[in-house]
């Protein structure tokens, strides 16, 4: 309920409640960024013109459509990918290192405190191939379950339930 | 509905990536507010999801909430302003005139900024409403611009499923293209199955008679246009709906066979 009151806050124009939203979805907005820009500058600019974006928008926001993080998250990954198809983006990057949130995570010393690190780290050592790429898609690329049965030939419903098992994992791990 | 089976479909995680279309997020939300536990597990993946993507930002971000901030548009409470007042060195009564005349003109100021903001959020709320409308209808014209070219394509063998004894009014039509191992189940002249039932699809080869399961009609009945897309691997020469209990059956119950028809030899 209190969620449900900060979002129509925000819709309303308060600025206190964007500060709030701010504090609560910016680091996961800027890991969605991150995993799909791979350059810590761009992607800070990224997330800014996200949050400008979330202000201006937030009235357009409907709750039956959806979750707000699930909104969030589709205008991240939406800036993202206009951003690495832009003319300039293009020129600037050559050494992409990291392919997807596997490679980011495995390469990372420093976590924030919320964070389990050790947990996550074994989650990544154990999670299967097939895990990683369904992860990365739906989640991080934000595919469509037909887009992703598509691109991993695997059936709509062997998606859904295979992916299931997967956050199912992650949850026994990060969830306390 | 059985909710633990809803749960462990994997339904939930695709609503909160955001993997599911408008209609079926839309039937996830009713669904989340009917049932607390449907909730509870929403909010759970929703906040491991969170701690994976938290994890991969390199760092928290939270010195750009000054920045960000002095770039909003459209902040709400205005400062108050202070209006200066002249002192006038008059007689007493053309004071209080002058006070009374700047009361009246203050009121009239803040009665027309109120409207005035009170025009703006509510052209804004309809707005929002516009670009919802024509979103949904943009999804709609593409939803039935892709059941055209389905049923359109040269490669598509139209069957026509005639209904069977338990339900002779019954009839649906199959659009399966095999090069593409796809088929299109246009059920709409099927009866909405009993609560706890659902419909499954059987492609049969003959001789001998061996039925093969392409899958179930699921949601049928808060699927608007009632075609159900399948894959179909197998050499069909027929195919068949029957009633089975919710989750579909192993081998077909005969006796619940609704509709049933055989491909026309190429």
């Amino acid at each position: 309920m209190q969620q449900d009151a900060l979002i129509a806050e925000l819709q309303n124009g308060n600025p206190r409640a964007f500060e709030r939203i701010y504090q609560l979805y910016s680091e996961s907005t800027y890991g969605i960024i991150y995993s799909i820009i791979k350059d810590e500058k761009i992607a800070e600019e990224v997330l800014q013109d996200v949050f400008l974006k979330i202000w201006d928008k937030a009235p357009t926001y409907n709750s039956d459509k959806g979750r707000f993080f699930t909104w969030v998250l589709n205008i991240a990954r939406n800036a993202s990918i206009d951003k690495i198809r832009s003319k300039g983006f293009k020129n600037s990057q050559q050494n992409l290192k990291a392919d997807n949130f596997v490679n980011i995570l495995e390469d990372k010393t420093s976590f924030a405190e919320s964070v389990d690190s050790i947990g996550l780290k074994k989650y990544i050592d154990k999670l299967k191939p097939v895990c990683k790429k369904l992860i990365d898609y739906l989640f991080f690329r934000g595919y469509t379950q037909k887009e992703t049965s598509e691109e991993l030939d695997m059936p709509l419903g062997t998606v859904k339930t295979r992916n299931r098992m997967c956050i199912e994992q992650l949850r026994k791990i990060v969830i306390k | 509905m059985d909710i633990q089976e809803y749960i462990n479909s994997g339904i939930l995680e695709l609503y909160v990536y955001g993997a599911l279309s408008e209609k079926e997020s839309r039937e996830v939300t009713r669904e989340l507010k009917k049932y607390p536990e449907v909730k509870a597990e929403v909010e759970e993946i929703e906040e491991a999801l969170m701690m994976l993507s938290k994890a991969v930002a390199p760092n928290n971000a939270e010195h750009l909430i000054t920045t960000i901030k002095e770039k909003l548009t459209n902040v709400s409470p205005t400062p108050t302003r202070k209006i200066p007042v002249k002192r006038i060195n008059w007689v007493t009564y053309s004071g209080w005139a002058a006070s009374l005349l700047l009361l009246i003109g203050l009121f009239l100021f803040f009665n027309r900024t109120n409207n005035l903001r009170n025009q703006l959020s509510s052209a804004r709320a309809q707005n929002a409403q516009m670009e919802q409308q024509i979103a949904d209808a943009r999804e709609d014209a593409t939803n039935a611009k892709e059941l055209l070219a389905v049923i359109r394509d040269k490669n598509v063998t139209r069957v026509q499923l005639a209904g069977q004894e338990v339900a002779p009014n019954a009839y649906a039509s199959v659009y399966w293209n095999a090069t593409e191992n796809k088929a299109y189940i246009d059920a709409a002249e099927l009866p909405t199955p009993p609560r706890g039932k659902v419909y499954q699809v059987w492609s049969l080869t003959m001789q001998p008679l061996t039925p093969t399961s392409i899958g179930l009609l699921e949601d049928f009945e808060t699927d608007d246009n009632k075609v159900f897309s399948l894959e179909n691997v197998n050499q069909s020469e027929a195919f068949g709906i029957t009633l089975e209990p919710e989750g579909g059956s192993e081998t077909p119950t005969m006796e619940q066979l609704y509709v049933l028809g055989t491909v026309a030899a190429p």
